[in-house]
């Protein structure tokens, strides 16, 4: 991934060359099966190559470096502890959301995230942050793939999901997931 | 707030190090809990350190509660920490992990432990030593020092795993372990015990994931492979070497194919496709596609086989569609036949029969089924008040009434329902009704109807269900339709309809009325196969030698799990009933957005027009074929699928093991001299092809055809490891290394042709040709996998299969297929069967006729959205 800080700088729509960057990123790196992620035995890790600095390694590095570059620091969090939850989560991100990922491990995880999301409306809580934003990118390709009846049961997940695709230019081009507004299975759980 | 600690947790070293940074700010309590005790109440799995703030929040990660205690203290974040820490997380953790499992649970020594870990040592050396800076993240001890520093203590504390030639990362090592901070948490965590202090812990925490998927370091093939058993890998090696000899002959075609008895005998229907629309690519997935791919498998299988198919002609929407292009039905129906025909061989849909339903056999049969069931007692006559047009002289569908709305007073209300408020109206409901014909005022009329008495059928049909649906591959959304509509009760539904263009109601009373295409339509698939062969029964009424597996879209499960089944049990004939309900979700096109309008979509004659070749439809529609879930087709997705999945996954695969033979061995096959390493590969991919089998047995198209490039994947890393274009050029013993690895992916290559088949059958054959596979090894598939090509083999002529689409191409038919077809909506909308229209039948029930298929929802007046719900 290559970008440049005048060109970052320049641009009025900065946050959307993030997010560019970053989801480009994600969907050359690897195209929805989680195997194709894995190169030559590598996973792939995004590299910023900037004109007046070292370059910089890893999906949440960049985008955290991106963020403060467009003067959206507060995608960051706002205090200390909404800035170590915001970094708590984006290294979920890079670890459990992209780890190996078996569908064993994507259950739990969207179980242990539905009952963190109960009472929340991002992962902060009340503000919206780059964690919302990389949490939706890597979560995408299993969501996606969840039948009506997972949605369903991974409630808080979902509504937080479906949330995150509609802030405006956030879903980029990746496919809009539906949710139905009503519940299907109530006996189920 | 409140810190949780355990015993030996090595997560305890950094945060007790980094707790000193914010000693003043707050009041920090530390509490010691069990290694499996869960702090946090939204995770599962047991987690410790943790770090419970003063707003109730949680703090679980190791570095995000010492990047807490460090941002207490006024410091502030940067890139170079960040990434520090990212690295940390995503590379360090997995490989120390590993390394002190060996080390502390297994007891393992030396190069075992180090082994994991020496890469991401390295890197921090070499780090520290290019920047020659003491820290690692500049001239002063900082967040990323400590919480490194914190994971590496437990291993480098100990001289023997830290590596001499590591001179920068011994003296970084050696001046942070210095600092108080880290000595005191040292102590307290390792109690002078050495590693060892964490082996209570660890003990209790599972297998580290690095060990148990690919080793950090390792190829991911080999640790895949380490899974198999020597005895797997012993049979998958008879089998290859068994080669052409274990294939049975191929089956010789028949016409007209009629059940055997003792062998496994097949039947496929897929939905009728309404015949008044241009299907578009939702129906084309939704069954065509879908059953066509199960019947070119089931043929491969050596089973015999009938797909059957053809356009559902009989209707309201025909009469209509009629009235718009001013031919009369049965021109209509001709003119779309033959475009349906067109777009599905266009599509390479491989049916023995694609006929129609307007045909006398549709009449006999109906009728035939229609006495059953009335002489049974299984049909009622009730009277149902109807809208009459008497200057037109008939009974008006509801999409021929036009009126106010009842509830928003908008004019031009339908029938059915409001375009503005989107209510769904009763059509004698409507104010100031009008014919949309004749525009005259309609009247209220009562009119004779016939019902099939269901509640009466109920008890049979779920006896028939209970024997059918244990151990049957319905999919699980059929089985929740039919089992909703169970749970309701079954009400009497009107099987006949004031309309000409239908079957004849062969009963006094009823001569100008035909039956309701739902309760015929059907019955289309038996009429069908009776013009293909006299001898249909045999297909029909033979429950016991024949498996039914009727294709479909959701919206069509009633139909064929409910009503057509109580119709057959009610009849008392010995009907052949479905076995096998697969329903597919609903393909949405792009992002989604509904167009509510009539037909809007990308089309199947369309799809031709845009110069991307069908096989390349083909594979991108089943590999978002809407599977246990709504799918969407996107243009870029496409592009991307092509140029990744196709051109650099599968067609590079397939063409470097062709162009090798060609290149290197002048078109023969080389001598293979299987190695270890090559049998491990052949069971590999057996066990893939076993896979592969397992998901089309089951019906589950989408994933087999992960299987096919799971192969075609493994075999590029094959390639890729053995380089044979190196060895080529090496001493005799390389060349013929380069031969075997040559020989063995060419091979893998043939049976990817016809694992491709049923997919690509255009590609397939292509490749087969280039490759001059035998006949009997392209038409059948075993659950092994075989040497096809043995050495001496002569190969064609390899050229490359697919072509990269670009950025350009895609954009233009985006563009082309968002204008095109509707002026003034970008966003078209594709659907295997909208709920568009909704037409009356009975008092307070409801049929929807849809522009393709059948929908049949039960009574209840709710928006579209609701309505899903009762499903």
């Amino acid at each position: 991934v290559k970008g440049t800080n005048t060109a970052l700088r320049a641009s009025a729509r900065k946050l959307l060359v993030i997010l560019e960057v970053v989801v480009s990123f994600e969907c050359e790196g690897r195209s929805e099966t989680p195997r194709s992620s894995v190169v030559n035995g590598k996973q792939q890790i995004p590299v910023l190559q900037t004109n007046n600095g070292p370059s910089l390694t890893g999906l949440t590095t960049i985008a955290a470096h991106l963020v403060k570059q467009a003067n959206k620091e507060y995608l960051l969090g706002s205090t200390a502890e909404e800035k170590a939850i915001v970094q708590q989560w984006l290294e979920y991100r890079v670890t459990r959301v992209d780890g190996h990922s078996s569908k064993d491990d994507i259950r739990a995880l969207l179980k242990d995230l539905n009952s963190y999301l109960e009472d929340k409306v991002y992962l902060t809580g009340y503000n919206f942050t780059l964690a919302d934003i990389l949490l939706y990118y890597g979560l995408h390709r299993f969501i996606v793939d969840l039948t009506v009846q997972e949605k369903e049961k991974y409630l808080n997940v979902s509504r937080w999901f479906c949330h995150i695709q509609h802030y405006p230019g956030i879903r980029q081009h990746l496919s809009s997931v539906v949710f139905i507004k009503n519940r299907l299975y109530t006996n189920s759980h | 707030m409140r810190l949780f600690v355990s015993e030996g947790a090595p997560g305890s070293l950094p945060v007790l190090a980094a707790a000193r940074r914010a000693q003043g700010r707050a009041e920090l309590l530390i509490s010691t809990v069990g290694p499996e005790e869960c702090v946090v109440p939204f995770l599962t799995q047991p987690k410790v350190p943790v770090l419970q703030l003063d707003n109730g929040n949680y703090l679980f990660s190791t570095s995000a509660i010492c990047r807490y205690f460090f941002l207490l203290s006024g410091w502030e974040q940067d890139d170079l920490t960040n990434q520090w820490l990212e690295w940390e997380a995503t590379e360090l953790q997995p490989a120390l992990s590993a390394a002190l499992y060996y080390l502390v649970v297994q007891g393992k020594k030396g190069e075992d432990v180090l082994g994991p870990v020496r890469r991401a040592l390295t890197h921090i050396d070499h780090s520290l030593s290019r920047r020659s800076c003491p820290f690692l993240a500049g001239e002063t001890e900082s967040l990323a020092d400590i919480v490194l520093w914190g994971a590496l203590y437990p291993l480098l504390q100990d001289p023997a795993y830290l590596p001499e030639e590591l001179g920068a990362l011994h003296s970084w090592f050696q001046t942070v372990s210095s600092q108080e901070p880290c000595q005191r948490a040292a102590e307290t965590v390792l109690k002078q015990q050495g590693v060892l202090a964490l082996r209570p812990y660890l003990q209790k925490q599972p297998q580290p994931s690095s060990l148990q998927g690919r080793a950090v370091s390792n190829e991911p093939e080999e640790e895949e492979l380490a899974t198999l058993s020597e005895e797997e890998i012993a049979m998958a090696v008879t089998a290859w070497e068994k080669g052409l000899g274990n294939l049975p002959p191929l089956r010789p075609p028949q016409n007209p194919v009629l059940p055997v008895a003792g062998e496994r005998n097949v039947l496929i229907t897929s939905a009728l496709p309404y015949v008044n629309n241009v299907p578009h690519l939702g129906n084309i997935i939704g069954c065509v596609l879908s059953a066509d791919v199960f019947a070119r498998y089931s043929r491969l299988r050596q089973w015999n086989t009938l797909y059957l198919c053809g356009t559902d002609e009989y209707g309201t929407a025909t009469e209509t569609k009629a009235m718009e292009e001013g031919l009369t039905p049965q021109e209509i129906c001709d003119k779309y036949h033959a475009i349906h025909a067109d777009i599905y061989r266009w599509f390479n849909i491989s049916f023995d029969i694609f006929g129609r339903t307007t045909t006398p056999q549709q009449t006999k049969i109906t009728q035939d089924i229609f006495q059953r069931l009335f002489s049974r007692g299984f049909v009622l006559q009730d009277t149902v008040e109807q809208l009459r047009c008497e200057q037109c002289a008939r009974f008006l569908a509801d999409r021929f009434v036009e009126g106010v709305c009842p509830f928003c007073g908008y004019e031009e209300a339908r029938g059915d329902q409001c375009d503005k408020c989107g209510k769904l109206i009763n059509a004698t409901e409507l104010k100031k009704p009008q014919c949309k014909v004749c525009r005259s005022c309609p009247v209220v009329k009562s009119s004779q109807h016939l019902f099939l008495d269901l509640p009466k059928l109920e008890k049979r049909l779920e006896e028939w269900l209970e024997n059918t649906l244990p151990g049957s591959d319905w999919t699980p959304n059929a089985r929740f339709i039919i089992r909703s509509w169970l749970r309701d009760g079954l009400k009497p539904r009107c099987i006949t309809r004031d309309l000409k263009w239908g079957t004849p109601v062969p009963l006094e009373g009823f001569e100008d009325k035909v039956f309701y295409v739902w309760f015929d339509a059907t019955i289309g698939y038996l009429s069908i196969t009776a013009n293909y062969t006299d001898q249909w029964e045999r297909w029909w009424k033979n429950p016991e030698q024949v498996s039914l597996y009727q294709f479909m879209a959701k919206d069509n499960v009633p139909f064929h799990g409910l009503v057509f089944p109580c119709s057959a049990l009610g009849a008392e004939d010995n009907y052949t009933l479905v076995s096998h309900l697969i329903a597919t979700e609903y393909l949405n096109y792009e992002d989604g957005k509904f167009s509510k309008s009539r037909g809007v979509g990308v089309f199947g004659d369309m799809a031709q027009d845009t110069g991307i070749p069908a096989d390349i439809w083909r594979f991108y529609l089943l590999y978002i074929r809407p599977e246990g879930q709504d799918s969407a087709f996107s243009w870029t997705d496409m592009l991307l699928k092509n140029n990744s999945e196709l051109l650099n996954n599968l067609g590079n695969f397939i063409n470097r093991a062709g162009m090798f033979v060609s290149k290197f061995f002048g078109g023969y096959v080389p001598e293979m001299v299987l190695t270890s390493d090559d049998q491990r590969l052949l069971a590999h991919v057996t066990l893939e092809l076993q896979h592969y089998h397992q998901l089309l047995e089951k019906v589950r198209i989408r994933d087999a055809l992960r299987s096919i490039l799971t192969i075609s994947r493994h075999g590029n890393q094959y390639i890729q490891v053995n380089e044979p274009w190196k060895r080529i050029k090496g001493s005799e013993a390389d060349r013929q290394r380069a031969g075997t690895v040559t020989g063995l992916a060419v091979n893998i290559a043939a049976l990817l042709s016809v694992m491709l088949q049923p997919y690509m059958p255009t590609v397939s054959a292509t490749i087969q040709a280039q490759l001059q596979l035998p006949p009997p090894a392209c038409g059948i598939l075993l659950t092994n996998f075989l040497c096809t090509l043995p050495a001496g083999h002569l190969i064609g002529t390899v050229s490359p299969l697919f072509q990269k689409l670009e950025n350009d191409q895609i954009e233009s038919l985006r563009q082309r297929f968002g204008g095109g077809q509707l002026e003034e909506s970008l966003e078209l909308k594709v659907i295997t069967s909208p709920p568009r229209r909704y037409t009356k039948l009975e008092v307070g029930g409801r049929v929807m006729v849809a522009g393709d298929t059948l929908l049949l929802f039960p009574r209840q007046k709710c928006p579209p959205s609701q309505q899903l719900e009762r499903l």
